[in-house]
């Protein structure tokens, strides 16, 4: 579906250093599957997206999609796909039923051909009743679902979403999660960047973590959670005391065999070393472990009990803050 | 690295039901029904200016001395004043609507996500221009005919006339739409619209003026739009019309060269 090698995008500055958005982004998408871009604010996401919807040209790398070498074939590649851009990018002006008449004409349909896909497509983005609505006054939700809706008039193999749920409440999140769920089941490839971890989670079968421009990871969810994350995260709360000290106290158990069986092999223990950590957060704890019921039972065992305590699954989200760090990025 | 090959078939030879340029078009056209006022007032404001100056004016003027024949005043102010309207319009659908797209709006990021090019951008918003140019021009047109101030049957030519007006200012504007950097902006192209208005020839012939003085009016755009749709309107065709076709045609197509390169450079990333 899509295969980018070595992919760049530089920005000429003006005066100063080229801006680097992308850095050699390596990707291989399978026809039927949803694939996840990952990364924070300013990693490059949106940019190799727009890459990929052949926008954008590469400033360096090869890029192929359906087949299509994306610099010669701009224009066909973007007849075969779909695109739902971050802001929706309607035509706000324009009622919902015309907003699908100007797009369908963009990609050379006739008449007749959009006014039945409209009507399917409305009822796939349940707006059958919003047809002669203006735009600007739908909903976030419903503005949202209007903009995939139109990005399958031309019927793509392949639709590329940019942050498709960003800034929705969690009922129209979910009603967009099922959406695409069965555009998925349909055959539809789906490409889609987000920094919701339980989104990539809920959809992507395999995703690439980009930070700085270049892909720092890649795998399914699980293979990822698995090579940088323990099973379980345990969430320690002081009402006093010094975090940090608290921190090498409870670190002390980590070196140290747990009662529920021998020591581990040296290997064992530094590939431990890696996962299993303990992270000190403003305002707590994050003790990772394999075993966090074990772990907290340890910490009470060596009187370092917390005020509060959780155990939770480790999610996407972890692996995530592992892999590009939790300094904020503007 | 996995090497996922894709065998995906060629995308089959798809016949378009609608031109690029033309689904630019449609499109803008399904915006200006929305807001047909701006259309309507667009006619309107020549029709202020041949009510108190054509009519009012022309009142005490009579007759425009300097002319073979007698002429009314509101006859003779009449097609420039289309001449106005034209010009207005395609600047309005132009600097000012494309300079808008580019700065603020989302348009042209939903085009380019299609199959459209940017040339095909440039093509359909040269089109839409012309297309107002000759609504607004025409509109105007009609209203002379219902007041009465019209009074050849050539002035049927500036139908088309108008079209050619709305073709050299549609390249002109959105040349402009790619250089106008923010609002204050329009202030300078203010200052040279409304000057051009005053001494293009609007509301007195080119002898007024002395010869210097003449050779730099002969250079501006709104002249040879006014004597291409005056002329006619007066009954005069022949000869006389060859050189504004040729100067508007060229200047139409020199902008529309630029305007293509230009929107095309600002659109492509």
């Amino acid at each position: 579906m899509i295969e980018a090698r070595g992919l760049f995008k530089r920005y000429p500055s003006r005066g100063g250093e080229p801006f680097t958005a992308v850095a050699g982004i390596d990707l291989d998408v399978r026809p039927g599957e949803c694939f996840g871009l990952l990364g924070p604010n300013g990693a490059g996401k949106s940019t190799t997206m727009r890459m990929i919807g052949c926008v954008s040209r590469p400033t360096a790398g090869s890029l192929s999609i359906l087949g299509l070498d994306a610099a010669v074939h701009g224009a066909a590649i973007r007849a075969r796909i779909g695109v739902v851009p971050q802001d929706d990018a309607l035509d706000s002006e324009l009622t919902v039923a015309e907003n699908f008449l100007v797009y369908g004409r963009y990609f050379g349909l006739g008449k007749r051909v959009i006014r039945e896909r409209t009507t399917r497509l409305l009822e796939f983005a349940q707006l059958a009743d919003k047809a002669d609505q203006r735009v600007d006054t739908l909903s976030g939700g419903m503005r949202r679902r209007l903009a995939i809706a139109r990005a399958m008039i031309n019927e793509p193999v392949l639709v590329l979403l940019d942050e498709p749920t960003t800034g929705l409440d969690p009922q129209a999140r979910h009603v967009l999660w099922e959406r695409l769920f069965r555009l998925k089941r349909e055959g539809v490839t789906l490409v889609l960047t987000t920094h919701y971890m339980d989104e990539a989670e809920q959809l992507c079968d395999r995703l690439v973590v980009i930070d700085g421009g270049q892909v720092v990871d890649a795998g399914t969810p699980r293979e990822l959670i698995e090579r940088h994350c323990t099973r379980e995260v345990l969430e320690l709360r002081y009402d006093s005391g010094d975090l940090a000290d608290l921190a090498a106290r409870v670190r002390g158990g980590l070196a140290q065999p747990t009662e529920t069986g021998a020591a581990p092999s040296p290997g064992v223990q530094q590939a431990l070393a890696v996962r299993e950590r303990v992270e000190i957060l403003p305002d707590r704890l994050l003790y990772y472990t394999d075993d966090g019921e074990a772990a907290l039972a340890d910490i009470h065992h060596r009187a370092l009990s917390p005020a509060t305590a959780l155990v939770r699954r480790a999610t996407l989200e972890d692996v995530f803050l592992a892999l590009t760090g939790r300094t904020l990025v503007d | 690295m996995t090497l996922t090959l894709t065998a995906v078939a060629p995308a089959p030879a798809h016949r378009r039901h609608v031109g690029p340029a033309a689904a630019v078009v449609g499109r803008n056209l399904l915006v200006l029904r929305h807001e047909w006022t701006t259309l309507a007032f667009g006619v309107l404001e020549p029709v202020l200016y041949l009510l108190s100056i054509g009519v009012g004016v022309g009142r005490m003027i009579g007759t425009v001395p300097g002319l073979d024949r007698q002429v009314a005043y509101a006859t003779y102010v009449g097609p420039a004043l289309m001449a106005m309207a034209a010009m207005n319009g395609t600047l309005n659908a132009t600097a000012q609507s494309v300079f808008m797209r580019l700065r603020f709006g989302n348009t042209y990021r939903i085009m380019l996500a299609t199959p459209l090019r940017p040339v095909d951008v440039a093509r359909g918003e040269i089109g839409t221009a012309v297309l107002r140019g000759t609504i607004e021009g025409g509109g105007f047109l009609a209203v002379m005919a219902v007041f009465g101030v019209v009074h050849s049957p050539w002035a049927l030519l500036d139908v088309p006339g108008a079209l050619l007006v709305g073709f050299a200012f549609a390249g002109i504007g959105l040349v402009t739409a790619t250089y106008l950097r923010d609002w204050p902006d329009f202030q300078l192209l203010e200052l040279v619209l409304l000057p051009m208005f005053l001494f293009a020839t609007t509301f007195y012939p080119l002898s007024v003026y002395p010869g210097p003085v003449q050779a730099l009016v002969r250079c501006l755009p709104l002249y040879h739009s006014i004597n291409i749709l005056r002329e006619p309107a007066l009954g005069q065709v022949g000869t006389n019309l060859i050189a504004p076709t040729v100067y508007l045609a060229a200047v139409g197509l020199a902008g529309f060269w630029l305007a293509v390169r230009r929107l095309d450079a600002r659109l492509s990333d």
